[in-house]
């Protein structure tokens, strides 16, 4: 009896572990066009990386770590960098300008005191101007809202981030919002550049024209004309404030989306908090001739001091965007990889952090998608 | 004839500018029984019928309220430089509450926005818009409980803007201590006065140091002097995530003019939309008009089709105002019974139902 159950034991085992590589064969990549590199391609890439603050060194070790695991051919060059520092040092800027690319954990901004934020600093001196952010649901993680698949761009230099404020008379404060048709027409062309480039259909400007004639209708002037030149792609334009009405009760009808800076801010983080939370949101910024990737939408990207203490930040995020990274570098392979292994483990549910419903530390996380990395 | 003069010159003068001390922000006249008078704004396209469908249900709940009715103008009134007539102004400015529907903005230039006008001549300082989740309307989110109060007179919307050469537009924001002031202390009195716990301030500070910084410095200021109520202070990208993922963390929400715009208009998406939502704008002297910030919705105008809970919402809170909270509960349960019920809704919330059975469904329920 023991003789004949224990070949239809090993039956079973085998058919079941069918049945589950067959279900994580889901996930693993596959390549139908083979990417063709020039030779030297393979040459190990260097990557400045910025720690940052709060939870940022954290999820960095964690991006650290995996693309060892993955002997991805990158190599980091660490700066220290904190949110108090007056300004960003220049030995990071020049690293930031041979290298090219850059992989940042978040910069904790003193609130209210007379410092300027470092990571709006970063792009105005790299001239960053477009930022990305990528929203879309993870397949496994529950959420209110389905079929979000939204990419918002946002213009990173000017706008409401300008920084010129002053004090008119005593208790008299004016700032001031500035819109340069430069500015607002490379935005536009970034916009309408990715969709065509990534296969996406429908490009939705965002604005308060109805408020800030000049304004803001000159970014949306800046929008038309560059729609003009691409007419394959759909365009249209939305009030921001219905535009976040619209995005808690039909995120479905957006595509991609171009924004002056304040809005883009609103409605990225809005965007990413209906798709799954900004701890797993990708996104980066980009210029004409640098690069810098961190967490997609700006909320929460430092943590709190509880969450740090206890280490159970979501590297997912941070992860992805280094998915995003060695896809610009011109790595799919290891990119695709990357994402299939976190995409996993997101699916499986059984390592998420405190931001999705579970309880595990970012370390426990990483270790699941070393794991799963094929 | 001098003296004729002086007489007309003297009733259009405006009234005084009360200080604005919370105690003026209650009308005593509530202890009367005579009928208070306040002007009401049909509006356009569906604004008539929505309008006659709460007269309906204030009459048979039978609120001491008697309605001065005003439309919009068909030319332009140089003394308003608007449709709206100086008539309809110093009504409300006498009155002292008001009730507004839809209001469809005829396009052109060389006039001011009916809105703008409203705002600049009754000095409507405050825009408060409770929102709450309507038991029985199911939307994804069922515990929003949240009351925004925005600043509606200065910040990013002060119209100035120019250019400067071509190609390069400056749009000033301003923020001065006085109306973030005000706008603070409205907050904090409305929190306490109808009892919630926690006021939090939205902001940009870490970006607008001085402008919002002033505005927090207000707020922090008025804070002192309710020790009672919790003040929080959020940056407004991680507000917004908050609100789409936990809308419950939130309680009164006190912002700047731009941020008000779209934070409201978000909190109303949560709970449904335009259609669902009451709001109130507050002015100094204590004059409250309350309004429904839909559109006019000319393409179902005239057809009996249209809902008309935002008009009634708003008027409820234009009672709470005046302190008439017992017939203003009425309202209030006979409304959300109606739509808990499901019975009668009409298109906008997945029924069938017309107006008049709507406004005949809520008047059983009084």
């Amino acid at each position: 009896m023991a003789k004949r159950s224990v070949p239809l034991l090993k039956q079973l085992l085998s058919s079941s572990a069918a049945v589950s590589s067959s279900c994580s064969s889901r996930f693993t990549s596959h390549r139908s066009v083979t990417y063709m590199p020039r030779p030297g391609d393979g040459s190990p890439r260097a990557v400045t990386l910025i720690p940052g603050d709060g939870i940022g060194p954290l999820v960095t070790g964690a991006v650290e770590q995996v693309m060892e695991a993955m002997h991805a051919p990158v190599y980091f060059e660490r700066y220290d960098v904190h949110g108090d520092m007056p300004k960003v040092p220049q030995e990071v800027i020049d690293s930031i300008k041979k290298n090219k690319v850059c992989l940042k954990g978040g910069l904790a901004t003193p609130m209210g005191g007379g410092v300027s934020s470092l990571n709006v600093q970063l792009r105005k001196q790299l001239d960053l101007y477009a930022s990305l952010v990528n929203c879309f649901n993870l397949p496994g993680l529950p959420t209110r809202h389905e079929n979000v698949d939204i990419v918002v761009i946002r213009e990173n230099t000017e706008g409401e981030y300008a920084g010129l404020e002053h004090e008119v008379v005593p208790g008299v404060v004016e700032s001031l919002k500035v819109i340069t048709k430069f500015c607002s027409e490379r935005i536009a062309k970034y916009a309408f550049e990715y969709a065509y480039l990534n296969n996406r259909r429908k490009v939705t400007a965002v604005h308060k024209a109805n408020i800030m004639k000049l304004a803001d209708g000159l970014f949306l002037e800046s929008c038309r004309e560059v729609a003009t030149k691409y007419p394959g792609i759909k365009y249209n334009e939305i009030i921001v404030d219905n535009c976040c009405m619209q995005l808690v009760s039909k995120p479905e009808q957006f595509d991609v989306m171009v924004t002056p800076n304040l809005y883009g801010n609103l409605v990225a983080n809005t965007a990413a908090g209906i798709a799954g939370g900004t701890g797993v949101m990708p996104g980066g910024n980009v210029g004409a001739d640098h690069a810098v990737f961190e967490q997609g939408a700006s909320a929460g990207n430092v943590g709190n001091e509880k969450v740090t203490e206890q280490k159970k930040a979501n590297p997912v995020a941070l992860l992805l965007s280094s998915a995003m990274m060695l896809r610009h570098l011109q790595f799919p392979s290891f990119a695709d990889r990357l994402e299939t292994a976190v995409k996993h483990v997101i699916f499986e549910g059984k390592h998420r952090t405190k931001d999705l419903g579970g309880n595990s530390t970012t370390q426990e996380v990483v270790d699941a998608v070393i794991a799963t990395l094929d | 004839m001098a003296f004729k003069q002086i007489l007309s010159r003297a009733l259009r003068s405006r009234p005084d500018q009360i200080l604005s001390s919370p105690s003026a922000f209650s009308a005593a006249r509530a202890f009367s029984s005579a009928p208070i008078t306040a002007t009401l704004f049909p509006g356009d396209g569906i604004g008539p019928e929505i309008a006659e469908s709460v007269k309906q249900i204030f009459r048979e709940a039978e609120v001491p309220i008697e309605w001065e009715e005003h439309y919009v103008g068909t030319e332009i009134d140089p003394r308003t430089q608007s449709f709206l007539t100086w008539e309809s102004l110093e009504s409300v400015r006498r009155n002292r509450v008001g009730l507004k529907g839809p209001m469809a903005t005829p396009i052109g230039k060389g006039h001011r926005s009916l809105n703008l006008t409203l705002r600049k001549e009754l000095n409507l300082y405050a825009n408060v818009r409770p929102c709450y989740s309507l038991p029985g309307y199911k939307t994804r989110y069922d515990d929003v409980n949240l009351v925004t109060i925005r600043e509606n007179t200065e910040g990013e919307y002060s119209g100035l803007e120019h250019q400067v050469v071509r190609g390069v537009v400056e749009s000033l924001k301003i923020i001065t201590r006085q109306a973030s002031l005000r706008v603070a202390e409205y907050a904090f009195h409305y929190a306490k006065a109808h009892g919630r716990e926690r006021v939090s301030a939205i902001h940009k500070a870490n970006i607008m140091q001085k402008t919002d910084g002033l505005f927090l410095k207000c707020c922090r200021e008025v804070a002192e002097k309710y020790p009672e109520i919790k003040y929080e202070e959020v940056v407004i990208d991680n507000c917004c995530m908050m609100l789409v993922k936990n809308p419950a963390l939130f309680d009164v929400l006190v912002m700047p003019n731009l941020y008000g715009d779209i934070i409201s208009d978000l909190c109303a998406g949560l709970i449904g939309g335009l259609g669902l939502t009451p709001s109130c704008n507050i002015g100094e002297g204590g004059i409250a008009l309350a309004e429904a910030v839909h559109g006019s919705a000319p393409d179902i105008a005239g057809k009996n089709l249209a809902n008309p809970t935002a008009l009634l919402l708003s008027g409820v809170s234009m009672l709470r105002h005046l302190e008439l909270h017992d017939k203003a509960d009425r309202i209030q349960k006979a409304v959300l019974e109606t739509i808990a019920e499901g019975k009668y809704r009409t298109a906008d919330l997945g029924g069938s139902s017309t107006t008049s059975d709507f406004t005949r469904a809520i008047c059983d329920h009084l």
